[in-house]
């Protein structure tokens, strides 16, 4: 399995999101995408998950452009909550089981509950730190090979972000894919096989995470440090 | 666990092991949770968990039954080694840190008895 975006740019009416990025993703490995906020991560991601159309360039999901097949093993979760405000938790069960063959309700159901989420909670009275749960445990419910997770510890407290990790790393296998997206990078260095640093809409760096250390003599952080400061 | 974000995931949860391997919270021979449990369990990356039990191999400290799993080493005389090992790295570390702040070798031994 593997994602590659080759020279992508997109571009907006007066906003250019991305200039050019070239990535691969392969199965097996958890990424962080890195970088500011603006710097083009989210738009990658919309990109990848065939949300919305490149300007240039090309993206590809196992030799196939992303469409109608690659959301079928694609779980995206955006950084806004995708419920509607009369469902509750359960009916955003039944909603994603309708719409995603790979969902597996079981799983969500156990997810919930390690979540502390009560299926009969209205999402409209979801405080954000709920809702930023509900997001996680709807996504990784289903059996997909990649999983995009647009900033999924922000505005998360400590105990829920150890729980959101044992998550991650349970939905980690050999088939899968993981792409999390932060400016937290701390977080994430300890779970990341590649750290790609984005910088207004291009590459900066991408690497494995020990061999950038070792090249660099650097912490994550202190690279993050060196390339956005 | 609390990583300290200077020094590599892998070698943090490799000296863990080996604490737990020297308190005796391990014993020899006992079996060790399989590379996904130990991700979980030290919430780091799986092949990073895999690259730390090939390093306690080669190391020798653990070893792999094919399809049953992996093992703390049943030489006794291994785990009395990196005792020794890891008493000589924090001995090194407090010497040279004393040394730093410009203790003389006797005032060093002088301290060290008052204190224990």
């Amino acid at each position: 399995m593997m994602l590659e975006s080759k020279n992508i740019m997109k571009k907006y009416m007066m906003t250019t999101a991305i200039e050019d990025m070239s990535l691969t993703i392969e199965s097996g490995m958890i990424y962080a995408l890195l970088g500011p906020n603006g710097s083009g991560k989210t738009t990658f991601m919309k990109i990848a998950a065939g949300l919305t159309k490149p300007s240039k360039g090309s993206i590809t999901y196992n030799g196939i452009p992303v469409g109608i097949q690659s959301k079928k093993e694609i779980a995206y979760m955006p950084t806004e909550p995708f419920f509607y405000s009369y469902m509750n938790v359960a009916d955003v069960g039944k909603y994603y089981n309708d719409f995603f063959e790979d969902f597996d309700i079981e799983r969500y159901n156990s997810l919930l509950e390690r979540m502390e989420l009560t299926p009969k909670l209205k999402t409209k009275t979801l405080s954000s730190g709920m809702a930023a749960k509900l997001k996680i445990a709807a996504t990784l419910a289903r059996d997909a090979k990649i999983y995009m997770l647009d900033e999924p510890l922000n505005g998360i407290d400590v105990i829920a972000r150890d729980r959101i990790i044992t998550t991650i790393l349970e939905n980690a296998k050999n088939d899968k894919a993981m792409i999390i997206s932060s400016h937290l990078v701390d977080e994430l260095e300890k779970i990341i096989d590649y750290a790609i640093f984005i910088k207004t809409g291009r590459v900066e760096l991408v690497g494995n995470v020990e061999e950038i250390r070792e090249a660099r003599n650097q912490s994550i952080v202190e690279v993050y440090k060196t390339i956005y400061a | 666990m609390q990583f300290n974000n200077t020094i590599p995931i892998y070698m943090q949860v490799i000296n863990d092991i080996k604490r737990e391997i020297i308190a005796g919270h391990l014993v020899p021979g006992e079996k060790l949770p399989s590379g996904r449990d130990l991700a979980l369990k030290y919430q780091i990356n799986p092949n990073t968990a895999n690259r730390i039990y090939k390093e306690l191999e080669t190391e020798e400290l653990c070893f792999t039954k094919r399809g049953l799993g992996t093992f703390v080493t049943e030489n006794k005389e291994m785990v009395h080694m990196i005792k020794n090992e890891m008493a000589e790295k924090f001995l090194n570390e407090f010497i040279e840190g004393m040394k730093k702040l410009g203790f003389t070798s006797e005032e060093i031994i002088k301290l060290l008895k008052e204190k224990l």
